[in-house]
């Protein structure tokens, strides 16, 4: 089942690459979108999948008797994915705000902060 | 299980002892940022009350880790684990000199800062909350310098970067909202791959806690090859990114300027500096095989990054622009020392750090008053300052000759450290990149000194004329100005004349990572 997953994971990461190479920022935050969904599953992953075992311990023992489901990935993913979804909110209004205030959603043409036809700075006085 | 009859050995899963009562010192920082932060949201509306809360807890914070530091001088490396369950499984916070050194000086510039944002950030910015984001960005901050725990290191990434991005925007105008753009895709993609690096380091040894990662990974066979040089990889992107290192620098002079100076003050002194603790966290105390086998990458990546900032800050014709580029030189002269990896080199790239969080956000503060008094950032529309004020040329002066590394000033310690650690080495082209660098920045910060302070007045006027200023620069005698641009350049002074305990503690630091028995022991007890 890792292997099927892995696969998944890569064809993940290769659209959000795909889509972050895009000039258009629209197509960047739905890269970054799918980036975060790949790197979720692939924490979950990591943790090595068990299907249908809870951890839970049973009465009178310290540790579980049987191999169960690991629950630390959880976890982490679970923080993830708040994370990346705040983040992802965020940049959503930022680029739209960008957008009205620049009225371009093309990266190449975004360049009030680092104008092109700069001149060179003062050679003497 | 009220009234379970089964009696529980908690001592098998949890630490039974009580922490002592000096330890709990550890969480304090990032406790007091959180709390001085809620309060602070909490009377956004008064924006009278704002600085003078926010100050009171960037003056706790401050105490906090400088007891602190007394504490870890003092005690050795400590740790407390979080639900007191036993590590590796509770998420451990562990204070070293490294980090508790850098956390302190930190601290020391948020306050600096906050002091210097009392008097430039309006009611308006006030009211959109310039002090709750300022100590949360404190509260990520100091959470990364003193945790133990990898996955939690990414948590305080992602606190100190939206508060980051909050600071940035703040005040909403076109050119902000241009540079948080690529700021906030740029370090978002950063962030993201530390977390692929840290999930594939999860899956491969099974824990996060950095010192069980630092014994698993010195115990592996295989060394550095195989599945452990991707991760290295990874890592090395995705805090090169944070670093603004060379290939993927270009986030930083996008950004940087745009800001209220003092945002970018607070922004050059601590962001990119925390990238660099992680650098020297994860590449010397938990991949210490990888840094050896990735050293010449990282040399020249140092070498590159110090020669790009060098060159931009020679191209830019605006103040803060030039310092922009300035921050990505002092990153690679601390990447040279990841990359030569000696105790010496790290203690120089550590003392580097230090300086350049004092010496770039001192300078970006004066950056601001030379925008007060000259009305400008642009050096064709500046001059004369030091016919206003002869004192503030000094000062500009002062800390133009520390971020070059000229003598008695901070600068100039941590680049003799870094330049003998590189011939010890052997790697000349290193050594001589840094001094390289250190001429170029000594250039372009002279070009600023001379075109803004010591001509007569800005571009077109006659040698000689003496300019009469109509309007007194209004902010010049305010007391939030002058006094944290002033404890600054005291500090850098200091750190020049009188090196020795700063040296001390660096290498107490850097010998910690290099050779982290102690951080290990602190963490597993007597294992």
């Amino acid at each position: 089942m890792e292997t099927g997953l892995s696969v998944l994971i890569g064809l993940f990461f290769a659209v959000s690459v795909y889509l972050m190479l895009s000039k258009q920022l629209v197509r960047m935050l739905l890269g970054i979108a799918i980036l975060g969904n790949a790197v979720n599953l692939m924490i979950f992953t990591a943790g090595r999948l068990t299907r249908e075992v809870p951890p839970l311990i049973p009465l009178e023992l310290y540790t579980p008797n049987v191999a169960t489901a690991n629950p630390l990935p959880q976890a982490l993913v679970l923080t993830a994915i708040v994370i990346s979804f705040s983040f992802f909110a965020f940049l959503l209004v930022l680029t739209f705000r960008a957008y009205q205030e620049l009225g371009t959603d093309d990266a190449n043409e975004m360049r009030i902060a680092e104008p092109i036809d700069e001149p060179a700075p003062p050679q003497g006085y | 299980m009220a009234g379970s009859s089964v009696s529980v050995d908690i001592s098998q899963a949890m630490i039974t002892a009580p922490v002592s009562a000096g330890d709990w010192l550890l969480v304090a920082p990032s406790l007091l940022t959180i709390l001085g932060g809620s309060l602070c949201l909490m009377t956004r509306k008064n924006t009278k009350a704002q600085p003078k809360v926010g100050l009171i807890f960037l003056v706790l914070l401050v105490a906090a880790n400088f007891g602190l530091l007394v504490r870890v001088l003092d005690k050795g490396v400590i740790t407390m684990v979080m639900g007191n369950w036993l590590p590796p499984f509770g998420i451990a916070f562990t204070a070293d000199a490294l980090g508790v050194t850098l956390a302190l000086v930190g601290s020391i510039v948020a306050l600096c800062a906050g002091i210097y944002g009392s008097v430039t950030i309006q009611a308006t910015e006030r009211r959109y909350g310039f002090y709750p984001f300022l100590l949360f960005l404190m509260t990520g901050v100091s959470g990364a310098f003193l945790t133990g725990d990898i996955f939690n290191l990414y948590v305080w990434f992602e606190v100190l970067l939206i508060s980051s991005y909050g600071l940035l925007v703040l005040g909403n105008d076109r050119l902000q909202l241009d540079g948080s753009v690529k700021y906030g895709i740029l370090n978002l993609i950063g962030t993201n791959l530390f977390l692929i690096a840290t999930g594939l380091l999860y899956g491969m040894f099974g824990t996060l806690n950095m010192a069980d990662l630092a014994m698993k990974v010195a115990a592996l066979e295989s060394g550095a090859s195989g599945p452990l040089a991707t991760i290295a990889a990874l890592y090395f992107l995705a805090f090169a990114m944070k670093a603004a290192a060379f290939p993927v620098n270009f986030w930083l002079p996008a950004s940087y300027h745009t800001p209220n100076i003092v945002v970018s003050a607070v922004f050059a002194g601590l962001l990119t500096k925390v990238g660099v603790y992680a650098m020297i966290r994860v590449f010397v105390l938990l991949l210490p095989g990888s840094r050896d086998y990735m050293a010449d990458l990282i040399a020249v990546v140092a070498i590159a990054t110090m020669m790009t900032g060098a060159m931009g800050a020679l191209a830019q014709s605006e103040v803060r622009r030039v310092l922009g580029y300035l921050v990505i030189v002092g990153i690679g002269a601390m990447l040279a020392g990841v990359a030569v990896g000696s105790i010496l080199a790290i203690s120089g790239a550590i003392f580097y750090a230090v300086h350049s969080i004092i010496v770039m956000t001192a300078l970006y503060m004066a950056a601001g008053v030379m925008n007060m008094l000259g009305g400008s950032y642009k050096l064709r529309e500046l001059g004369g300052l030091y016919g206003i004020s002869p004192v503030f040329a000094a000062v500009f002066l002062v800390l133009g000759f520390a971020v070059s590394g000229l003598p008695p000033f901070s600068g100039f310690w941590p680049k003799i450290m870094l330049v003998d650690a590189a011939f010890d080495d052997g790697r000349y082209l290193l050594a001589g990149a840094i001094l390289v660098s250190g001429f170029l920045t000594t250039l372009a910060i002279g070009r600023v000194w001379i075109f803004a302070f010591w001509r007569g007045g800005p571009e077109g006027t006659a040698d000689g004329t003496v300019i009469e200023r109509v309007v007194p620069a209004p902010q010049l005698t305010s007391a939030g100005i002058w006094i944290p641009l002033g404890v600054l350049t005291a500090l850098v002074i200091y750190l020049g004349l009188q090196p020795e305990w700063m040296l001390q503690l660096v290498t107490r630091g850097a010998s910690g990572v290099v050779e982290p028995f102690g951080y290990v022991r602190s963490v597993f007890g007597g294992l």
